[in-house]
């Protein structure tokens, strides 16, 4: 462990529920070891605010080690914060300054209204999921590995939008709150590999009407989504699920 | 199911928006291409634009692009009027650092407006302007060289030309990429490339359309 520790000046979003207008609360946090995570430091905060009798801030996290996409904090403005290819999670306070005064608020969209100070109801995105983001057909049990040949660069691009975590940042990060980027993770993921092929046009028309129902924003390219994402979706995945969606918008029956 | 039409998708919408900008680049390039006459004869210069307008398929084409143009503009207004509301309470802060995002992409609406008032003084000034003639060789045409010889010793005139064609690089800047990766064209094999010609276009319209206004301005003797 290192002995280094850093003080701060934190200026969080607190919202008691959906239909209160939030607010900033500045909290100045004194001994933050800089070997501690993000999400660690706001348990210190807690643990304070808890002891001098306040409410704790709400705020989502889970499995804590960058996998399941739970933590979502807008941190200056950047979600997940700084670092790119990093969720809040897995972001640690040796990345700031003594001193640093740091803005934190929730993943914010139209389509994410917040809960509760941090906590914001992500279930769009599940609905999209639930709109066509799946496979059906039945694998059935276990083949022999070499009877569904997939060739490797497939494989690689399919897993590489496979590493999508559905933490909402793309959405977050963009000024139209699109999320084309998430959409296009799983289009292009099931859609690569031959299980999930079968179904890719109707995935496709599915799960873009959801999203337009859903209310997210449309892309404008301006690559905001790929900056922040924390598992490095690439903007290559939309320009697939755009070809995807003329192409079957043009052959459905 | 997905019981909408495709142009009232939000991927549709995007076709549309780049569709009509592939024409829009390409008539801004040509344009930018025919004004460079001026520096060769006024006769040149008037021949040229004479061909054009008495091209018997003119009118045609004019409502082609009128079209194009009133597309390319509602289309994106509504989508701008759609996106604002999709993103409700706004940031006190946006992405910077590592996750900035480009000035020109996320401004397009507003330099996409100012080139739009633009477009309509410009064709107030030019294309309906005071009507001056030349013959050459027995054939009367409009003297355009000396309404744009004249227009171009004003200096507001001058300063806000150069401006808006200014605006028009940094609006094809973000404009000619982002047509590629929304119709989807996007793969590592060509992508940086055409993120180069995109770029290289853009700012090649751009002071191509700065040399008639500034020459005249400074260097032409009547
Ligand atoms: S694409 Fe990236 S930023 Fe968007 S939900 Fe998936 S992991 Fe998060
Ligand atoms: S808490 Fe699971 S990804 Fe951060």
């Amino acid at each position: 462990m290192s002995d280094k520790s850093i003080n701060l000046t934190l200026k969080i979003w607190r919202q008691k529920n959906a239909n209160e207008i939030g607010h900033f609360e500045t909290h100045p946090v004194k001994d933050i070891s800089t070997d501690m995570s993000f999400l660690e430091m706001f348990d210190l905060l807690n643990l304070h605010i808890i002891k001098a009798g306040g409410v704790p801030i709400a705020f989502d996290s889970d499995c804590r080690e960058g996998i399941c996409g739970m933590c979502s904090m807008t941190i200056n403005g950047n979600p997940h914060g700084p670092d790119r290819e990093t969720a809040t999670c897995q972001l640690h306070m040796r990345r700031f300054s003594d001193g640093d005064t740091i803005v934190v608020e929730p993943f914010r969209a139209k389509a994410f209204p917040v809960l509760k100070d941090l906590c914001t109801d992500r279930s769009s995105l599940d609905r999209m999921i639930a709109a066509g983001g799946f496979v059906s057909v039945n694998t059935g049990s276990a083949q022999d590995g070499n009877a569904l040949p997939v060739p490797k660069q497939d494989s690689d691009l399919a897993m590489d939008a496979a590493a999508c975590i559905g933490c909402g940042a793309c959405v977050a990060a963009c000024k139209n709150a699109s999320a084309m980027l998430f959409v296009s993770a799983k289009v292009s993921h099931l859609g690569l590999l031959p299980q999930g092929a079968v179904e890719k046009e109707r995935r496709v028309l599915n799960m873009v009407a959801q999203m337009d129902k859903e209310k997210f924003g449309s892309c404008t390219n301006t690559g905001a989504c790929e900056a922040a994402c924390p598992k490095a979706i690439k903007m290559e995945n939309i320009a697939r699920m755009n070809r995807g969606f003329f192409s079957a918008s043009l052959t459905r029956r | 199911m997905a019981s909408t039409g495709f142009f009232s998708s939000s991927i549709g919408k995007k076709y549309l928006i780049g569709l009509t900008a592939i024409f829009i680049s390409l008539f801004v390039f040509t344009h930018m291409l025919g004004n460079m006459l001026l520096f060769v004869s006024p006769e040149v210069y008037n021949g040229y634009s004479h061909k054009l307008l008495t091209n018997p398929l003119i009118v045609l084409i004019e409502l082609f692009f009128l079209a194009l143009f009133l597309t390319h503009v509602l289309y994106t207004i509504k989508t701008t009027l759609e996106n604002k509301e999709a993103r409700g309470q706004r940031f006190t802060i946006t992405t910077s650092g590592a996750k900035a995002v480009t000035f020109s992409s996320k401004t397009m609406i507003y330099h996409g407006a100012l080139i739009f008032v633009f477009l309509v003084l410009h064709l107030l000034t030019f294309k309906y302007g005071q009507i001056y003639e030349a013959t050459y060789n027995g054939v009367v045409m409009r003297d355009l060289h000396r309404l744009v010889i004249e227009v171009f010793q004003i200096p507001s005139y001058v300063v806000w030309y150069v401006i808006a064609v200014f605006l028009l690089g940094l609006h094809l800047h973000h404009g000619v990429q982002s047509i590629f990766q929304t119709l989807g064209f996007n793969q590592p094999r060509y992508t940086p490339a055409i993120r180069k010609i995109g770029l290289t276009y853009a700012w090649v319209v751009a002071i191509g359309y700065m040399f008639q206004p500034l020459y005249v301005f400074f260097f032409y003797q009547q």
